[in-house]
């Protein structure tokens, strides 16, 4: 099961490495981490996806909390969450003859509006689209494109906010 | 004033008057001033023993213990020590010197990314890199040092912010650190539900570790279990929080333990943890006593609850604080005690074991009553510093603790300890008697702090239990590997007593258990170093 951990951390040099290694040390599984300055430009968040049970959860939330730039962890609940990771997808694209807009690429391009992604590159044999969504529907979106022939994926790690008005609790109303 | 200038200033300030350590180029501006301050600093022979000498310091103390090493090797040096004190929980401050903060990263001469190093072994670490943050940084790593669960904070600081001029330091209170806020007082609901549990169980127990040290809470826990009549039984760690010959004290647990302890905690129906943090050693399999019995797991870290042993009645506090509000709970109103019959079936086991005659091994001194006769010798406030491997087992077991201490490298199991902790020890409360048991393998690997003991005049005595191999992984291969005797034997080592000579320590070689008696008077006559060797058996068992 996987588990995204809302975590704040003061802006220190050093922090995300105490945190990775905290995670290696005690074989804890990271499915991904992203790190990013917050509202408060002295407080950085970490959006940290965990693979494991609750008991490995668990632990990992009170091993966070002692780590001593750890401010806040959350571990954030799925149907109340918004989540988000970003792709950029090289593709491959087969044109006629004449390089016109035949071939796969048309097909690629309706694949893209259908999934509301951006095309953000093009070259005669390739393609790059742009994708910022759940994971899942980032999921479903390489599904459709791997028959075209996928050269290349570069992923960042999930990030995620709470629904609702309320901030994931800030430094300030911790 | 400088940052070296400041450093000293800040130990002053944080009531340091010892420190331990071992001067290098990095770090000698700080020594330059620690000089001419009110702080005695010991020169140790190797930076590891610095870090263990001050860890004997803090445990004596109750104070943090203070070390310092240069950078590079000195500080990579220090490395088991730290990793030693943070497995056991003992509160230090480690200084290490660094590199220029400009050439760092560019593998210049002695510098070794010390903090990255040390990160899985450190409560919490700091590489300086503005001098004014110096008086901050010390005061943080005092608070965060002895608070909470005490444990190692390293600070490094490049030898130009040791140069570097900053203003004036100002007084310090306690600092507010928004990532740390140590929870001390037990949730009341949880002690109340503790106080419930404890009034319908039938054969309860205590199982006492290290915390009750560090939370000072030895004379709750005696209260709380006289009160209430509950046997104690305790980990390595927590031998002595209640006077061994305590009649309600069932001796230690574990693969190491006995088996009046180890009895006991199999037929509980409920378990209060109180400061144990569950080590393997002590239970192996903490499933199938969390399925006979309920569990009460008192921790000031709440990440050890329920790490090995599902908790059922979770407490987050100081174990000072929740054992009181405990006994309070059972002693007001109704006042409660365990069942006597239970009380009498597992004293009266651990009374008969007791009595059990040790038979004795002609030819040699028996190891087992030799502790038990020198506790007997020693001073009611006496400390024993164990070392680790069979001699660490036969102290542990036989060394009575009155109202002293045993000290030990509980976690980490670090051969060499002893020696290096007795002088912290020693240091810390130079009036009591302190004595270091070792194996000739342990004490080979700290010997060179004989330098040390005769330099600050220490008054540490010294037995090596003399097995001449490294008996404890020689019990494991006869056990475990078909007796293939594998890189044990100490072919080689030195007369003992010679070395002891050559430093002009006073010695005396034993072959017997009859020697043993006026032996260890002749030890403990006087205040002065000694060394004891006896030679035990070869081959004979920890247990």
């Amino acid at each position: 099961m996987k588990y995204t951990l809302s975590v704040l951390v003061e802006n220190h040099p050093g922090v995300l490495s105490k945190v990775s290694g905290l995670f290696s040390r005690r074989g804890f599984n990271i499915d991904s981490l992203a790190v990013g300055i917050t509202e408060d430009p002295a407080i950085s968040r970490m959006t940290i996806v965990v693979d494991g049970d609750e008991h490995v959860v668990e632990q990992v939330e009170k091993q966070l909390n002692k780590v001593i730039p750890v401010i806040k962890v959350k571990t954030l609940v799925p149907a109340d969450t918004i989540s988000r990771t970003l792709s950029l997808i090289k593709v491959s694209v087969s044109s006629n003859h004449k390089g016109g807009a035949d071939g796969s690429r048309a097909e690629i391009m309706r694949i893209a509006e259908l999934m509301q992604a951006r095309i953000v590159d093009a070259t005669r044999t390739t393609m790059t689209i742009e994708f910022s969504d759940t994971t899942e529907r980032t999921e479903t979106l390489e599904a459709l494109l791997r028959p075209y022939g996928i050269k290349e994926i570069v992923r960042t790690g999930v990030i995620a906010i709470e629904k609702g008005p309320n901030p994931t609790r800030t430094a300030k109303n911790y | 004033m400088t940052g070296a200038m400041a450093m000293v200033k800040c130990l002053e300030q944080q009531g340091v008057s010892v420190a331990f350590g071992y001067p290098g180029a990095a770090i000698c501006p700080f020594y330059d001033m620690l000089a001419g301050s009110s702080i005695r600093h010991i020169l140790v022979r190797t930076e590891q023993n610095a870090a263990h000498a001050a860890s004997g310091y803090a445990r004596i103390s109750g104070h943090v213990g203070v070390c310092i090493a240069t950078s590079g090797p000195g500080a990579t040096n220090l490395l088991t020590g730290i990793a030693s004190a943070y497995m056991d929980s003992i509160p230090l401050v480690v200084i290490t010197g660094q590199v220029r903060s400009d050439l760092l990263g560019r593998d210049v001469f002695q510098e070794a990314d010390i903090t990255g190093a040390a990160a899985p072994f450190t409560k919490h670490s700091y590489i300086v890199k503005q001098a004014e943050d110096i008086p901050a940084v010390f005061n943080e790593a005092f608070y965060i040092a002895a608070s909470g669960r005490p444990g190692p904070v390293l600070i490094d600081i490049p030898v130009d912010m040791q140069q570097a001029e900053i203003s004036d330091i100002l007084p310090h209170g306690r600092p507010d650190i928004i990532g740390y806020k140590p929870q001390v007082k037990g949730h009341p609901l949880q002690v109340r539900k503790a106080a419930k549990a404890l009034r319908e169980s039938a054969r309860p127990i205590i199982c006492a570790g290290g915390g009750v040290f560090s939370a000072k809470a030895q004379p709750m826990l005696e209260a709380f279990a006289e009160q209430c009549r509950i046997p104690v039984i305790c980990t390595m760690m927590g031998i002595g929080a209640l006077p061994s010959a305590h009649p309600l004290n069932l001796g230690m647990l574990g693969s190491h333990g006995c088996v009046p302890a180890n009895k006991a905690i199999r037929d509980a129906d409920l378990v209060i943890l109180a400061g144990a943090r569950v080590g393997d050693r002590a239970v192996a399999a903490p499933d199938q006593v969390a399925a006979r019995a309920k569990i009460i797991h008192i921790d000031i870290d709440p990440a050890e609850i329920g790490k090995n042993m599902p908790a059922h009645i979770p407490i987050v506090g100081n174990l000072r604080q929740v054992l009181g509000e405990l006994n309070k709970l059972m002693s007001e109103d109704s006042p409660w005690q365990a069942p006597a019959q239970w009380v009498e079936t597992v004293t009266d086991r651990k009374r008969r074991y007791d009595e059990k005659e040790i038979p004795d091994t002609p030819g040699y001194v028996e190891p087992k009553c030799f502790m038990r006769l020198l506790s007997q010798r020693m001073e009611d406030d006496a400390v024993l510093c164990a070392d680790v491997g069979q001699n660490q087992i036969w102290s542990a077991n036989h060394f009575g603790v009155r109202q002293g201490r045993f000290l030990t490298s509980g976690g980490m199991g670090t051969m060499g300890y002893s020696i290096p902790c007795a002088v912290g020890a020693k240091t810390a409360a130079p009036r009591r008697q302190v004595c270091a048991v070792c194996g000739d393998g342990s004490f080979q690997m700290s010997m060179m702090e004989l330098g040390t003991i005769c330099q600050e005049g220490l008054g540490v005595k010294i037995v090596i239990m003399r097995n001449t191999r490294l008996g404890m992984v020689r019990e494991l291969q006869d056990n475990l590997y078909h007796g293939v005797h594998s890189a044990v034997y100490l072919d080689g080592s030195p007369d003992f007593t010679r070395i002891a000579a050559a430093y002009g320590i006073p010695s005396r070689c034993l072959h017997s258990s009859a020697e043993a008696e006026e032996a260890i008077a002749a030890m403990l006559a006087d205040d002065r170093p000694y060394l004891l060797v006896c030679d035990v058996p070869p081959d004979y068992p920890s247990l």
